[in-house]
């Protein structure tokens, strides 16, 4: 029995979310759930070595194997001229290694059987054999001018990828001459995964007859998969159906091609038959992408009241073996120069230099609007240095700093346009929640006791919703998305957008702004998303783009059929289109409310009672290009007890306050909130992919890549202020990673906070009890 | 190996290799896909499924283990068109977001509510630390089990009314 969710007017409301009908009831249908007549599975062959030579490969007694009907290497794939694929960053990247392996868990063959056990079978009995070559899996070391060269493949002999710079330098350097106060952190923000529950996967089923390619797989972008695909397979596009089934959590992970994918596709071309491939968690963990790796070096500048002078940056990024980030093409470290963050600096420069290493490829934007959780977490880390440096309050250190709420839109040094926001009463109302200076005096208290208290601040600002075409474009595709809305005779809407939901809620969510528009309920109003045969293009969900982008569709769109139907009400109400009023319901005639019709009635009558020369039907497309990005921002703050017995940060309170601008549905934003603080929780206590000098990766699973269990999760208390985006159809902002980019800083910052009596100001996140204690241990105040 | 096991009350018989996982039997001989696999390593548990009424991850049990046992799913839940207070606590409560370990959640927390009808929060959070969630930070996990709890408290005592 389907609960009760219909309502009118349902924009701002916390509705039930209609996806939930079938997930509560484990009817979902995922990528692994699906089984196709005749299909096969694929299993991957990996390296055991992070850099390589392949001296040989022994497919025979793999061939052998009952059961195992295809096996693909390198060199199989070089005939099709696809050993190689394009990586959306620009860079290629191997499908199959041919003659080296460069990091540990590369693709080194395929084995397509009978079963999923079978194929693992086979790949078992791949004969491998590697000459092992030096190994580099620090991207610093990895520029130094002797550092072996990992990519034979290319012209350049280094490992270095891009340069990139953005702002002033001469003037950056002078100005921070000229501060009375600079305070330098070297801040590093480690390689962390996105993890969703449900890994990567796909089914290729290639029909030799029609010569057409279906193509399910776990996508946060199917219509740029496509693209991609025809672009790597030479397939023509309007016979690849990428089918993106309920996808369980992406997170970033689910935005690239991998290897497996196009060694599944070639397979069912091969064999005729659909062959499947679902990587383990360890493959998820070990090959298909890595976010963050950043070494940050930072100069802020203050004068002797406190006011930011300047901002330098300078940067070294480990994008791993191949350069397979998905940021926006012209921008190749991604959102970065936000890095300024919510204050008010006259100057700032920043740069970015990116590495080869012997680690898996990347990085992805992991719950991030590109690079844009670095930038914030470095501009975060280092006002809170600014405060112990200055000895002031670093609540005060932000009000002083922020930018005015009298200033948007606001020109950022670096070059962009804030939207709006109000950034003051979104801290003060945090620091209400948690009562912050009664926590401090506390602090004060349990100080003089000789315990560790800490509380830590952070009130960012996010840039999200890529984004307008004269700058945003993913392999020349401009980063515009789309709606297309039908309503039928009984006045029952199917809308179809470009973005491909994981969770977000889309199925609700966009059916309120549509219904919003339309005068209906959202049970009025079917979204469907993830089937690129049926849905209108767009580039998909991801950097918290579905809303500022898709959703100002949804609601053009809307507006495009209420405008046909506003003609086609006049027309009923026998007055001219001018003389007709909209209520937010129903169409009337101006003056006289009461002789009005709704939007079923108009519906029914685009069908069948139009007026002359009218075009039949209802329905309206939109495409969306942005005018500008949407600047969500949020105040945070955690409040830390650090055991001196284990070492231990335990979170007793973190109050988020977010500003999203208009909100959609408070129950789905707040929810959003949750999962990404627990995501941010887990970033800076937890988490790290990291490597031996071998390049060994020492995470490659659960049990040693920690996720937060409800029992280490804090308790998250939120709320928000709402200051609109003046641009955006309804004011909207993208909202799911706000929690993610924000809260690493409020955490990291509330334990230098606690150990700044001992005059730490800065430690490497991941914060685990060891580093903890060891600080503590080495200044004699463990217990 | 011809197995025998009765799920979610039915009967049913599946030939297996002794090294299936019960996961698989599962998902790929039983065709009960709402049981999901999510790490291989019995970290997740959005493979749990309750075993005698026992929680166990499906993943690490392998399926000639449960010949003559009784399993019980997420598709059990649901009775005759009435879902089950879980579900609609989760529904209610915004309790999940991907669904992919609302399965797992949901066999899990319908074991501790037969074991301890009115769990406080931490034996709620307890309860599920062997379960992963990536998108819902849990605080709404919990409200919806203490959503269920008296409405599963209530159903009991309507039953033993009947009883008697």
């Amino acid at each position: 029995m389907a609960l009760e969710t219909t309502e009118l007017r349902p924009l701002g409301k916390s509705i039930k979310r209609k996806e939930d009908a079938r997930l509560v009831r484990g009817q979902g249908r995922f990528l692994d759930d699906i089984k196709l007549p005749r299909m096969l599975y694929l299993a991957l062959v990996r390296s055991p070595y992070a850099h390589a030579r392949i001296v040989g490969i022994d497919t025979a007694r793999a061939r052998a194997l009952p059961g195992v009907h295809l096996v693909l290497t390198g060199e199989d794939l070089a005939k099709l001229n696809l050993a190689w694929m394009p990586t959306l960053a620009g860079d290629k990247q191997m499908v199959l290694a041919t003659d080296k392996v460069l990091f540990q868990y590369q693709e080194v063959a395929a084995v397509i059987a009978d079963t999923r056990a079978l194929a693992e079978d086979g790949a078992a009995l791949v004969e491998v054999t590697y000459d092992p070559l030096p190994v580099v899996v620090d991207p610093r070391r990895a520029l130094e001018p002797d550092a072996p060269v990992l990519r034979d493949d290319r012209e350049q002999r280094d490992n270095h990828i891009f340069h990139w710079e953005v702002g002033e330098r001469a003037a950056t350097d002078e100005a921070l001459r000229a501060s009375a106060v600079v305070v330098k952190e070297s801040i590093r923000m480690p390689r962390v995964h996105p993890a969703p529950v449900e890994p990567c996967g796909c089914i290729a089923d290639y029909d030799g007859a029609m010569g057409k390619l279906t193509w399910y797989v776990t996508s946060q972008a199917p219509h740029a998969h496509r693209t991609v695909l025809a672009m790597v397979a030479g397939l023509p596009e309007h016979k690849i159906h990428v089918i993106s089934p309920d996808v369980g959590g992406g997170f970033g992970n689910k935005v690239p091609v991998f290897p497996g994918y196009v060694a599944a596709i070639v397979g069912s071309i091969s064999l005729g038959r659909p062959v499947k491939w679902v990587e383990t968690r360890t493959e998820n963990l070990t090959s298909t992408n890595f976010a963050r790796d950043y070494f940050m070096d930072v100069e802020l500048g203050a004068d002797d009241k406190g006011r930011v002078t300047a901002l330098k940056v300078t940067t070294v990024a480990d994008h791993g073996a191949f350069d397979a980030a998905a940021d926006p093409t012209k921008y190749p470290a991604g959102l970065f120069s936000i890095v300024t963050g919510s204050y008010d600096f006259p100057t700032a420069f920043a740069e970015v230099d990116a590495a080869y290493t012997n680690k898996a490829p990347g990085g992805i934007a992991y719950r991030c609007s590109f690079r844009v959780t670095e930038a914030s977490f470095l501009i975060e880390r280092a006002m809170n240095s600014l405060a112990l440096k200055l000895g002031v309050d670093p609540a005060d250190l932000r009000f002083q700093n922020f930018i005015g709420s009298d200033r948007f839109p606001y020109d950022s040094p670096l070059g962009w346009t804030y939207d709006s926001g109000n950034y003051a009463a979104t801290l003060n109302r945090a620091l209400d929640m948690i009562d912050y200076r009664a926590l401090r005096q506390e602090q004060a208290e349990r100080r003089a006791r000789g315990e560790f208290m800490g509380i830590g601040i952070s009130t960012f600002t996010e840039i999200v919703g890529a984004g307008p075409s004269q700058s945003f474009d993913i392999l020349g595709i401009k980063m515009f998305d789309s709606c297309e809305i039908r309503v039928h005779p009984t006045g029952k809407v199917i809308a179809r957008l470009g973005t491909r939901h994981q969770g977000q809620g889309h199925e609700t969510t966009f059916a309120q702004i549509i219904a919003e528009e339309l005068g209906l309920s959202t049970e009025d109003v079917l979204v469907e998303e993830g089937d690129t045969d049926t849905a209108p293009y767009g580039l998909g969900t991801y950097a918290s783009r579905s809303t500022p982008t898709a959703g100002g569709a949804a609601a053009l769109a809307a507006r495009r059929v209420r405008d046909k139907g506003r003609k086609i009400a006049a027309h009923l109400l026998e007055v001219s289109d001018d003389e007709v009023e909209w209520d937010g319901q129903r169409f009337y005639a101006a003056g006289a409310p009461e002789h009005a019709v709704s939007m079923a009635e108009v519906s029914l009558a685009a069908y069948t009672n139009l007026p002359a020369g009218m075009e039949p039907g209802l329905e309206a497309t939109f495409y969306y290009d942005p005018p500008n990005l949407t600047f969500p921002n949020g105040a945070y703050v955690a409040v830390v007890d650090i055991d001196k017995g284990t070492g231990e940060a335990k979170v007793r309170r973190f109050v988020a306050v977010d500003d999203c601008g208009t909100v959609i549905n408070p129950m789905v934003v707040e929810g959003q909130i949750h999962g990404g603080l627990t995501e941010g929780f887990a970033i800076a206590f937890m988490q790290e992919i990291a490597f031996d000098e071998d390049g060994n990766c020492l995470a490659p699973n659960f049990t040693e890549y920690l996720v937060p269990t409800a029992v280490e999760a804090p308790k998250w208390e939120t709320d928000r202020t709402v200051t609109p985006s003046p641009h955006h159809p309804i004011g909207a902002k993208g909202v799911g990673e706000s929690p993610n980019v924000g809260s690493p800083a409020a955490f990291a910052n509330a334990v230098m906070d606690a150990l700044s009596p001992l005059g730490v100001t800065n430690l490497d996140i991941p914060l685990f009890p060891w580093k903890i204690w060891e600080v503590l241990r080495q200044h004699g105040v463990t217990e | 190996m011809l197995i025998s096991v009765t799920v979610n009350g039915q009967e049913r018989t599946a030939d297996v290799e002794p090294r299936t996982l019960l996961c698989y039997l599962v998902r790929d001989e039983l065709s009960l896909t709402g049981t999901h696999v999510g790490c291989d390593t019995t970290s997740c548990g959005a493979c749990t499924v309750l075993l005698d009424g026992v929680p166990v991850k499906s993943c690490t049990v392998l399926a000639v283990q449960v010949d003559g046992q009784e399993l019980m799913t997420v598709e059990g839940l649901e009775q005759a068109g009435d879902l089950h207070p879980l579900q609609k606590g989760f529904w209610e409560s915004h309790g999940l977001q991907c669904g992919f370990c609302t399965p797992g959640m949901l066999m899990t927390t319908y074991a501790l509510l037969e074991r301890n009808p009115d769990p406080t929060e931490d034996e709620i959070r307890r309860a599920i630390s062997g379960n992963l969630c990536r998108c819902t930070g849990y605080q709404n996990i919990v409200k919806a089990v203490q959503y269920a709890a008296p409405l599963v408290r209530e159903k009991r005592e309507a039953a033993r009314e009947v009883a008697r």
